[in-house]
């Protein structure tokens, strides 16, 4: 009886699944637009030259951010000198060298659990292993290292689909000239595959620019009256300094909140920007 | 000039191989000093007053009951919300939207998967939470809801990209034939598409937990950190304290080697492990229902 009811109406049916799931669509989206858009309004009229270029004082209740600026930037950098070259070698191994076997299989189980491991987590085992047993302390260099493996899933899985997707006949024909493999995968493949390694290497860079968790006890510190001076030195970063000013200090100007969000939003979501452009261009250009 | 030819391409393969095998070296050297820094604790404090009630931490109490409790209950507030709104943009996007609103939504998610954590919990204390304190007249906005609402958030965009993913890559054949008996377009998702694309969306469900399980500076700062044991739906309305928070925010005033920093140590395993166990489950999914496709195939 339902389903004969059901039947009839099915176009009825059809109707209010996908006003429903329009909804759904819909209440997904608006948070999205709606806190960047109430970001940026908010904390457009905080910034000035002097909350980009000053230092911090009264106690960070006043001043500017630019300890916190340069500390995300030399994360960052750090960042990338690790998992970079070691990103793509590994997506490199899997896609070029890698056979079906139960090595493989290992290997890829354990990239899709390094991506599921909890941000936290990475702070304790860079704390662990770079702060204390490596005695590299709270430096740039421990929180670095933490951020790097951490990243390395991302990198590592969407460069091996970017190489993956360069045709076989490619490298036949490279071999076939008397290339050697690397040859071939040096001067061919990574060529071909460069946007979608970009592409995976910013998002990778872009995640480990926004985390605060795995910093909170390797490198990160509350406040510096300087900006670091050496890999061994702890550094302010943005989303840390946020989640300090946020929560840790009493009385602070609401302005200043708003623009180092704003700050930090734009410096990783310019990434995210990137990113895509390069890929949908590189997608509009391809020519296999 | 021959010979150094390759012997280079032979140090090259070695160290590119070695990169592809350092993966599962960081898992284990994870897994060790986890293991390293927290095993002491089961010497340090006995079994019965590590499960139990009360974590309080000044006083030698290490219950860790009411930390997975706040996990458990801010992860499922955060699991009704990503599931049906995941899954429901996933198959908007891959069987309803026209392909330019595909194009314009995709990235949108994506950019949501890139919000710094830190950031929606900044805007969780200015403004959602006293939302919430006003609109539910609650004494504190700083509840289990409101990180699981964030928390919803913040997996969404790891539910909608797998499970489009697996949606995507049902045999468009499938629903051709589906409409040649004249099915509609939603009978046809309902009871072709998305019952084939089952294992992979189950994989993105698992995944967003996970996600949610794990994601630590929002609930921390959004959640009130009380460390009560949930004992129901109920408990969403109250402040918990979870076991990510619980790490970020005691392990900075620890002396090292103290039992509460092993204590500390002993939940990251905890985590570890949950997060082996869902990841393990999740792909072992995906890997079956692919050799099954392959044996339809062949």
């Amino acid at each position: 009886m339902m389903t004969k009811f059901l039947s009839r109406n099915r176009h009825t049916v059809q109707r209010i699944g996908f006003t429903a799931i329009t909804m759904m669509v819909i209440l997904t989206i608006i948070p999205i637009i709606a806190t960047i858009v109430f970001i940026l309004i908010k904390g457009g009229s905080a910034i000035s030259w002097e909350f980009l270029s000053g230092f911090p004082h009264d106690g960070m209740r006043a001043g500017g951010i630019l300890p916190a600026i340069i500390g995300t930037l030399y994360l960052t950098l750090g960042t990338a000198v690790f998992s970079v070259p070691l990103g793509i070698a590994a997506a490199i191994y899997l896609s070029e060298y890698a056979k079906d076997n139960q090595v493989t299989r290992i290997i890829r189980l354990a990239i899709i659990n390094l991506a599921g491991i909890p941000s936290v987590v990475y702070g304790l085992f860079g704390l662990g292993l770079f702060v204390l047993f490596l005695n590299f302390g709270t430096s740039i260099l421990a929180a670095s290292l933490t951020l790097s493996i951490m990243t390395l899933p991302v990198i590592i899985s969407t460069s091996e689909e970017a190489l993956r997707a360069v045709p076989q006949s490619f490298r036949t024909v490279s071999i076939s000239l008397g290339a050697t493999r690397w040859q071939t995968i040096s001067r061919i493949i990574i060529k071909e595959a460069l946007p979608g390694i970009l592409t995976g290497v910013i998002l990778g860079l872009e995640r480990a620019a926004g985390e605060t968790a795995p910093i909170l006890f390797t490198g990160a510190a509350f406040f510096l009256p300087r900006l670091p001076q050496s890999p061994f030195d702890a550094t302010m970063a943005l989303p840390y300094h946020l989640f300090v000013i946020s929560t840790q200090v009493p009385e602070m100007p609401i302005q200043i909140q708003y623009g180092t969000a704003l700050v930090l939003l734009v410096f990783v979501l310019s990434m995210n920007v990137i990113a895509t452009v390069i890929r949908s261009r590189a997608r509009a250009r391809r020519q296999w | 000039m021959e010979k150094s030819l390759s012997w280079r391409e032979f140090i090259i393969t070695r160290l590119i191989q070695s990169s592809g095998y350092s993966a599962i070296l960081f898992v284990a050297l994870i897994f060790f000093f986890l293991l390293r820094e927290g095993l002491p604790t089961l010497g340090e404090v006995d079994a019965s007053s590590l499960f139990n009630f009360r974590w309080y931490p000044i006083e030698s109490y290490f219950g860790i009951l009411p930390l997975l409790s706040g996990s458990l209950i801010v992860t499922l507030g955060a699991a009704l919300i990503a599931v049906p709104f995941g899954i429901g943009t996933a198959i908007y996007i891959s069987e309803i939207a026209p392909r330019w609103m595909r194009e314009i939504l995709k990235p949108l998610v994506e950019l949501l998967g890139g919000l710094p954590s830190v950031v929606l919990g900044f805007l969780g204390i200015l403004v959602l939470s006293p939302f919430l304190r006003v609109f539910l007249d609650l004494p504190t906005g700083l509840t289990a809801l409101t990180g699981s609402l964030l928390l919803g958030g913040i997996a969404v965009p790891t539910v909608v990209s797998v499970a489009e993913d697996a949606l995507d890559s049902v045999p468009r054949a499938y629903r051709e034939g589906a409409w040649a008996l004249g099915a509609t377009k939603w009978q046809t998702i309902w009871r072709v598409t998305l019952p084939a694309a089952k294992s992979g969306v189950l994989t993105a469900v698992m995944l967003g937990v996970g996600r949610a399980i794990g994601e630590t500076m929002t609930v921390m700062m959004v959640t009130g950190n009380a460390p009560v044991l949930a004992t129901g739906l109920g408990s969403l309305f109250s402040p918990v304290r979870t076991m990510t928070a619980t790490i970020a925010a005691e392990m900075g005033e620890v002396a090292n080697g103290s039992t509460h920093y092993h204590v500390l140590f002993f939940i990251g395993m905890v985590l570890f492990i949950i997060s082996l166990v869902v990841n393990v489950i999740a792909s072992s999914v995906v890997f079956r229902a692919k050799k099954r496709a392959e044996r339809i195939l062949s």
